[in-house]
């Protein structure tokens, strides 16, 4: 049965979002996409039941066979990314973030609505689809709206912030779209899993080597990895909370998946780690990212521009269980997906509680709303707690992993790297703790009459929060499932 | 004789344009449903179609235009253009095959008369979408100077919300 | 080889073509790094777009070969009276169909960015608007 509603997973949202165009009514629109976003969420965890213990379902779009129709395939790490995707949505989009985005007046919500489903449907795509350039239309289509969204933050620098990230993501776009067009050249096909069987990659065949860097280099802009991470500060600072929430939990996530992807399954781990050694560019800027941007995250005064610096780190911990190559070492980046979804998530999402009610999220503005906002305050320690990798948290189960799978591969420098980057991320946590919780607010801003985030703020951030809790004592499922596509990627399938 | 300002006055051009609208018109139709048996399709259908409708806006006025397509439907239409695009693949679903199949369209015959029918809605669907959407883009851009202060209209969703719909 | 045989293998003459789209290419990444004013990086940002349609373009190409469309008459192993017919190969121009709407698609959005930061900061120039938000914060 579900290998015959698959396709449903990209469709219903991509369908779904001219609807809400067409009734324009802003609360059914609100309910409608929730609806949608809860139907794919059903889909991709039915789905991750049925793929588990090396299934692959395999779906030809328009009953063209491939390798010359367009192939849907589903395997551990496709539903293990569709199940994360709408997991995030369904969580984000249920926070009520009351009146929407600041820039979106009331007669124009339903189009807002519109674009976030088009941004689910694009991710979606990303993850589900087995074709190259099928890849492209839908990173595209994510980005593009990504860029929308980020654009109605209440701010002016909101609009500057996302003209950045929209040319910066445009290039990327193209890089991508050159590689896709330089793997077809070279093997007559868009099919990935035909181009992977077809393609003999070699250091002597400039096209294919030309390929693979302009591929790097295009998923590394939109994955924000460290050089090319600038226009993500801005853009998750000064997007709508709810959008950075959604945006940080899964648009990085699967441009990771696509990474992995392109280096294991197309080009294969033989030629990319041990012919090409990409490690040797890999490894020494994740660990950049991880020092640099923590580093930066520690002078921050605005506490979603720490946050935002703080995903670079992160996403420097993902690349470095790439670069290991090893299945420990690549099942604990993959593990590190979920992982940071959940804390990243529920941070920005514990911001948006806090840019509601107290109107700011400077360092300085939340001195002392530990007492006002108790229960807002406790899942930003938890969060916080996760971000450093206190045991009993999810940082914690990533980084146990990272650092096996850098021990695996002999790297001991890089474990002990690891571990004192995790000092420094203490230092930015403690930091907004020690403001929120012991400090005395300002006299000039007096916090007497703020009061706790309604419910329909707080349930989502909590759940996140549990969540950081719940999957860092019980790592059956996320290590499991991760471990697993690990596994498979190594092998060089999808 | 001074020769008159603006172009709305050009009689030349009142003229000619009150002439080629209706054949730019007729070709974008024809483009279109010719696309089944040569060159042709809903994209370049819909933006002749689109243009026609500009070049009559650009003579006789942006409120000319709209009085016969109004920003609303614009929007509308460009939603039920994508629509009308999944219906038909959610409609094959439905009779069992995959989305998008349009053999399955026809399940009685041999499916070639599907495919012609599925090709022909869908592209339907595609040229109602890109029309709609370039004249959504124009009326956005045309209507800045109306709101420029600022609180009304959110040129950056409208484009890139139409824009995408394609 | 002589000389200049060997002077046009070793820079790659042959590849004119993709010579002259990184050329484009290029053009248009400076016009996007080098270009304070907003309009002119999103066309700086078009010329770089559509060298890459250039490229799936030219990759298209088959020598010798004809259009894709079947001439009345010929039959389906695309004979034509006995002649092999060579068709130049189709499905880049169809991805290039996409591409190009994504390429609009972009413009028109970074078009209405540009209206709307000419709206918030009075300016249309990257340096000046970076300016004013030192000033203003």
């Amino acid at each position: 049965m579900i290998e015959k509603i698959l396709v449903l997973e990209v469709v219903l949202p991509l369908l779904a979002a001219p609807v809400c165009v067409l009734v324009r009514h802003p609360r059914f629109c609100r309910l409608f996409s929730l609806g949608v976003i809860a139907a794919c969420f059903a889909i991709a965890v039915a789905l991750l039941v049925e793929v588990r213990g090396g299934g692959v379902i395999s779906y030809q779009l328009g009953g063209w066979p491939p390798p010359l129709g367009i192939e849907y395939r589903v395997s551990t790490i496709n539903a293990y990314l569709l199940a994360l995707v709408t997991a995030m949505a369904l969580v984000v989009f249920s926070f009520d973030s009351r009146g929407g985005p600041p820039r979106v007046p009331e007669q124009r919500r339903h189009l807002y609505y519109a674009v976030f489903l088009l941004c689910i449907s694009g991710l979606l795509g990303i993850a589900i689809t087995g074709d190259a350039f099928n890849i492209f239309v839908f990173l595209e289509i994510s980005s593009l709206s990504s860029y929308i969204l980020v654009s109605l933050g209440g701010h002016r620098r909101a609009v500057m912030s996302a003209f950045y990230y929209l040319v910066m993501g445009t290039i990327g776009g193209v890089f991508f779209m050159l590689g896709v067009g330089l793997l077809y050249q070279a093997t007559g096909t868009l099919n990935l899993r035909d181009i992977a069987a077809r393609l003999e990659p070699s250091l002597d065949d400039r096209g294919t080597v030309l390929a693979l860097a302009l591929l790097v280099v295009g998923i590394s802009i939109k994955l924000a990895v460290f050089p090319l991470h600038h226009w993500l500060p801005n853009a998750y600072s000064f997007a709508p909370p709810k959008v950075s929430a959604f945006l940080a939990a899964t648009a990085t996530k699967v441009s990771f998946y696509l990474l992995a992807m392109v280096l294991f399954t197309i080009f294969g781990a033989p030629f990319v780690f041990e012919e090409l050694r990409l490690q040797a560019v890999l490894l020494p800027l994740s660990i950049l990212a991880m020092f640099l941007a923590s580093g930066a995250a520690i002078f921050q005064t605005d506490l979603r521009r720490l946050l935002a610096y703080s995903s670079v780190a992160q996403i420097g911990y993902m690349t470095l269980g790439l670069s290991t190559a090893n299945a420990t070492g690549l099942a604990g980046g993959l593990v590190h997906l979920f992982n940071h979804a959940v804390m990243k998530g529920g941070l920005f999402l514990v911001v948006a509680c806090l840019l509601y009610r107290v109107g700011s999220v400077h360092i300085d503005a939340l001195a002392g709303i530990g007492r006002r906002m108790p229960l807002t305050s406790a899942a930003l320690v938890i969060g916080g707690l996760s971000l450093i990798g206190v045991p009993g948290t999810v940082g914690f189960v990533s980084k146990w992993y990272l650092v096996s799978g850098v021990l695996e591969r002999g790297w001991t420098a890089a474990a002990v790297l690891i571990l004192l980057s995790s000092l420094l991320a203490l230092v930015y946590v403690g930091k907004v703790v020690e403001v929120v919780y012991f400090r005395k607010p300002a006299e000039t801003q007096p916090i007497d009459h703020v009061r706790e985030a309604p419910l329909g703020m707080l349930a989502p951030a909590w759940v996140l929060a549990a969540a950081a809790v719940f999957f860092g004592l019980t790592t059956d499922w996320t290590y499991g499932v991760a471990r697993e596509a690990a596994e498979l990627l190594l092998a060089g399938g999808i | 004789m001074k020769p008159p300002s603006r172009v709305r006055e050009m009689p030349i051009l009142r003229v000619i344009a009150r002439a080629l609208v209706p054949v730019i018109l007729l070709f974008g139709l024809y483009v279109q449903f010719h696309g089944d048996f040569g060159p042709g399709g809903g994209f370049q259908a819909g933006v002749i179609f689109a243009a026609g409708l500009i070049i009559f806006a650009l003579v006789f006025g942006a409120e000319a235009l709209r009085q016969v397509v109004p920003v609303v439907l614009t929007e509308r239409l460009m939603a039920a253009g994508v629509l009308l695009y999944g219906a038909v693949g959610v409609v094959a679903m439905f009779l069992g095959g995959e989305f998008l199949n349009y053999s399955a369209l026809d399940p009685l015959t041999t499916g070639h008369y599907g495919q012609h029918l599925g090709i022909i809605v869908i592209e339907l669907g595609v040229g109602i979408a890109v029309a709609a959407t370039i004249m959504r883009v124009y009326y956005a851009f045309v209507d800045r100077r109306a709101d420029e202060d600022g609180t009304g209209a959110d040129p950056a969703l409208d484009a890139g919300a139409g824009g995408e719909a394609t | 080889m002589n000389l200049p045989e060997a002077l046009v293998s070793s820079v790659g003459w042959g590849l004119w073509a993709y010579w002259l789209l990184i050329a484009l290419m290029m053009v248009g990444l400076y016009i996007v790094i080098a270009r304070d004013n907003l309009i002119k990086k999103v066309m700086g940002l078009n010329i770089f777009q559509a060298a890459a349609i250039l490229f799936y373009v030219t990759m298209a190409k088959v020598a010798g070969g004809t259009a894709p469309i079947v001439p009345a008459g010929a039959d389906h192993a695309g004979g034509h009276g006995g002649h092999e017919i060579v068709y130049s190969n189709p499905l880049p121009h169809v991805l290039m169909l996409t591409a190009i709407v994504v390429g609009v698609a972009t413009t028109a959005l970074a078009l209405a960015l540009a209206v709307r930061i000419h709206g918030d900061y009075g300016t249309s120039e990257e340096d000046e608007a970076v300016v004013y938000d030192m000033e203003h914060g």
